[in-house]
């Protein structure tokens, strides 16, 4: 049981913080409608996090499972209000691409379309899961996935087959990210059990197929396949980057500075 | 002296309309062109113009309309046309073109006896 709420808040912090990442673009998107485009896609992410946190908060609570370290309130119960905002860094599983910076546009929309594309195939696969909270989750998700996915590729089949300036910053964006890539399909013991019980999607069945839409898009967009680099992993098992911390510094100041405040 | 003019849905002159085609600068300060959106909400409804908005393509244009206009279960369909294809009448012809109207009620049809049978009139 441990388990799946393991993956479940992974699931959740996915979502949770990529959503946070783009919402930190409200308000500064290079034109009006982008600036609507990108929020509604955070509010997208940050609705699947709530599924996912309060199917793990249920799960915690029917099975009297404490929650983890910080995750619970007055009375020790986890709700998706203390899942989000009182774990600390270390209990966060996100993976790392995810809370990368923004950086500049270019970054923004390869990061969406890297990680769309692996949700895509992700949910795909999750809604033949054995768990149905999970499975209708994910069926729900996926039809907003869809358009996250159409809409990122042609940002980056935009920018990558613009102008000479705008392939630049999307080699550029590359550059920063793809390290980081390779954890979407790195596999944890959290993961490794609960599939077993065909809980979890295999994450290995759908890289080839991740693959082959990165090489599509890329192609279109006349942007370089890399080469094999070292990737980064340790974000699901609670291992991040700094930039981490500085999101949940934000994220979790006000319910931190005054415990339970609602408005 | 500067006039300042505002202008209303439809009355946009053509030298307004979207009709700048040169790519972004470096600080992006050329804006996209301006494109009409029309939604319809229902299955056999007509499309509605609900406003415009900047789009670098068609296919953008019709993405940033479904982000802009739809997000509250607006509309089931979407056309965009690119302002500057929109030809208008001027304002300033308002005088000859609406108002000898006014005083020719015998286009509408009201001086007929309808018979009983003949309903939904």
């Amino acid at each position: 049981m441990k388990d799946l709420i393991n993956y479940t808040l992974h699931l959740a912090d996915d979502s949770l913080i990529l959503g946070h990442r783009n919402s930190e673009w409200c308000g500064q998107g290079p034109v009006l409608e982008q600036d609507i485009a990108i929020t509604n896609i955070s509010l997208d992410l940050i609705g699947q996090a709530r599924n996912f946190y309060q199917y793990a908060a249920t799960l915690m609570n029917v099975q009297k499972i404490s929650p983890p370290a910080g995750g619970g309130d007055s009375e020790g119960a986890a709700t998706e209000d203390t899942l989000a905002y009182l774990r600390d860094n270390r209990e966060f599983k996100n993976c790392l691409l995810v809370e990368q910076s923004n950086g500049d546009w270019a970054k923004t929309v390869l990061r969406q379309f890297l990680f769309s594309a692996c949700q895509y195939y992700l949910y795909g696969e999750l809604q033949n899961s054995q768990d149905e909270q999970l499975a209708a989750i994910a069926e729900k998700s996926l039809k907003e996935v869809i358009y996250h996915l159409r809409w990122s590729s042609e940002w980056v089949i935009r920018l990558g087959d613009g102008t000479q300036k705008s392939h630049h910053y999307m080699l550029n964006a590359i550059d920063d990210l793809w390290m980081y890539t390779g954890e979407l399909f790195s596999v944890t013991d959290y993961e490794l059990r609960v599939m077993d019980e065909r809980i979890a999607v295999d994450l290995l069945s759908i890289e080839p197929k991740w693959e082959k839409k990165v090489k599509e898009i890329f192609t279109e967009a006349t942007l370089p396949y890399p080469d094999k680099v070292f990737m980064q992993t340790g974000g699901k098992e609670g291992r991040h980057t700094e930039n981490l911390g500085y999101i949940l510094a934000d994220l979790q100041f006000m319910q931190r500075a005054y415990p339970g405040s609602e408005w | 002296m500067n006039l300042l003019y505002k202008y209303y849905y439809g009355d946009i002159p053509e030298e307004k309309g979207g009709n700048d085609n040169t790519p972004l600068g470096d600080g992006g300060k050329t804006d996209w062109p301006l494109w009409e959106i029309f939604i319809r909400s229902k299955q056999g409804l007509d499309h509605k113009h609900v406003g415009s908005l900047h789009a670098a393509d068609a296919q953008m244009a019709i993405e940033n309309a479904r982000d802009v206009y739809t997000r509250r279960m607006e509309g089931i369909s979407i056309w965009v046309v690119e302002s500057k294809y929109i030809h208008a009448s001027n304002p300033d012809d308002a005088q000859s073109f609406y108002e000898p109207a006014e005083d020719k009620v015998y286009r509408h049809p009201t001086f007929y006896d309808l018979p009983d049978e003949v309903k939904h009139m």
